[in-house]
């Protein structure tokens, strides 16, 4: 299967959101891919407000069946959510579990005015009603295969699947 | 007994009874994690939803109320139901047994003990006695550890000194009975401290004390000279009654940290001290409230490193 440009869907990403950008609007990337490409969004849409980071690993709903991810990263939201436009980002959208935990953990920093949500790929195989509000490109994946968001030697995006 | 009963087969943390012993890079995750927990109490909503639906005991056979506290507001913050009991004035006077009591509450489905005992090892004989997914913490047992204490405190150094390979610590005060000093001495020794320093009265200081690898003084001034933390203890008042102590007074005047003894310490050395402090015995108001004193940060700290043991102990087998 042939790969999209990583790097052409993270600036068609960029365009796809950039209409909707106002003062108000709050960027906030899913540990790990998704902060990666949050921080790149952040840089490319010149967004004023500071750039947010969740590690949604507090929230998932499998915490009882697989206990708690070796490495957790501290959050991050070095803003008021508060009626706040957030734009929640992620590399890949799968379930939607991670999104529907990444809500969660927002709303315990406040009542944000709204969430929207821009992902790079979204391949499909949805169990909860999440629907992306930007995506880079939709690619229908089979259940035993994964496509993950990686960085080269020169920090480039690169997509590469795992089966 | 197996080698280290807090392990289980996985290797995993599935009770935390003793810091001695335990694997540097467990005690790394515990205060990694820990890290991720303290901004949790910065935002709006101070809980996160990880031991929904689990029950934890607060089991005190001494009294504590700071310690106790301490536990409650980790387990709620991990928005997990959390009881208190004070055994030492009930059960336990009707004649029950410890693990009668521990029997008694595993059968309204316990996930998890918290333990404080007057006798060493109490946490312990409870975690080999309990069914496997049932975790056990010890807050203290005797004068054997104190693990969260010497956890917390780690974090602590860890905060505001990141290398433990380049540390001076001292430990000052009642060496003799205090658990938490123990639990400090192993941690640091994990965490491969440059130097552990004990200051204390020689009738305050165990004999062999110098087997678990701290060099041992008499003396504030040889002592602190240069070391970058210190580590005040508690001063137990009943300890003035077995004549170990003339008087409160003059261990003040020898051992009591001051501005003046402080000097001795490295420029930017921080001061801690695991509470409930004795002002004005082993230590003097004006370093306790001082820029230098972390105190209270501790007291901060303590609940992220609780919370991320009971989260650590609760992924434990799953």
């Amino acid at each position: 299967m042939d790969l999209p440009n990583a790097e052409t869907l993270v600036a068609h990403l960029a365009d796809r959101i950039a209409p909707h950008v106002g003062a108000d609007s709050a960027l906030v990337g899913i540990h790990t891919g998704g902060a990666w490409l949050a921080k790149r969004l952040h840089q490319r849409l010149g967004v004023a407000t500071p750039l947010g980071t969740l590690d949604i690993s507090f929230y998932r709903d499998d915490f009882s069946r697989i206990g708690l991810h070796p490495q957790v990263k501290p959050s991050d939201i070095p803003f008021a959510v508060e009626g706040r436009d957030i734009i929640l980002v992620d590399d890949v959208l799968y379930t939607g579990r991670t999104i529907r935990a990444a809500m969660n953990e927002l709303f315990d920093y406040g009542r944000p005015r709204a969430i929207r949500l821009a992902v790079l790929i979204d391949r499909g195989g949805r169990e909860l009603p999440v629907c992306p509000d930007f995506v880079g490109e939709r690619i229908a994946l089979p259940q035993h295969q994964n496509i993950q968001l990686t960085l080269d030697a020169s920090l480039r995006f690169v997509l590469s699947l795992q089966s | 007994m197996r080698k280290n009963p807090q392990i289980n087969q996985h290797g995993e943390l599935n009770h935390l009874l003793t810091l001695e012993g335990l694997p540097r890079e467990i005690l790394l995750h515990i205060l990694d994690t820990a890290a991720s927990f303290v901004g949790v109490a910065e935002r709006e909503v101070k809980k996160v939803p990880l031991l929904r639906g689990k029950t934890i005991f607060n089991l005190f056979f001494e009294p504590s109320t700071r310690t106790r506290t301490t536990f409650e507001i980790a387990a709620k913050r991990l928005s997990a139901d959390v009881l208190n009991l004070n055994i030492g004035a009930s059960s336990q006077s009707k004649g029950e047994t410890v693990l009668d009591t521990v029997d008694n509450l595993s059968a309204m489905h316990a996930d998890m003990f918290i333990v404080r005992h007057a006798q060493s090892g109490a946490a312990h004989l409870i975690a080999q006695h309990v069914a496997p997914y049932i975790h056990v913490i010890n807050a203290g047992d005797g004068r054997h550890a104190h693990p969260t204490q010497g956890l917390l405190d780690m974090y602590t150094i860890r905060h505001y000194k990141p290398d433990f390979s380049g540390l001076r610590v001292a430990i000052v005060g009642d060496l003799m009975h205090s658990r938490v000093a123990r639990s400090e001495i192993h941690a640091l020794n994990i965490l491969g401290t440059q130097e552990v320093r004990v200051i204390a009265p020689k009738t305050l200081i165990p004999s062999g004390v110098e087997g678990l690898g701290v060099k041992v003084y008499h003396n504030m001034a040889a002592g602190l000279a240069g070391v970058d933390v210190v580590i005040m203890l508690r001063l137990q008042h009943e300890r003035m009654k077995g004549a170990i102590l003339p008087s409160a007074q003059e261990y003040f005047k020898y051992y009591g940290l001051t501005p003046e003894k402080l000097a001795y310490c490295s420029g930017d050395a921080i001061v801690m001290h695991p509470g409930p402090m004795n002002r004005g015995v082993e230590i003097d108001s004006s370093v306790a409230d001082g820029e230098q004193s972390v105190i209270l940060p501790q007291v901060t700290f303590g609940i992220a490193v609780r919370m991320a043991v009971m989260s650590i102990l609760a992924s434990s087998g799953s």
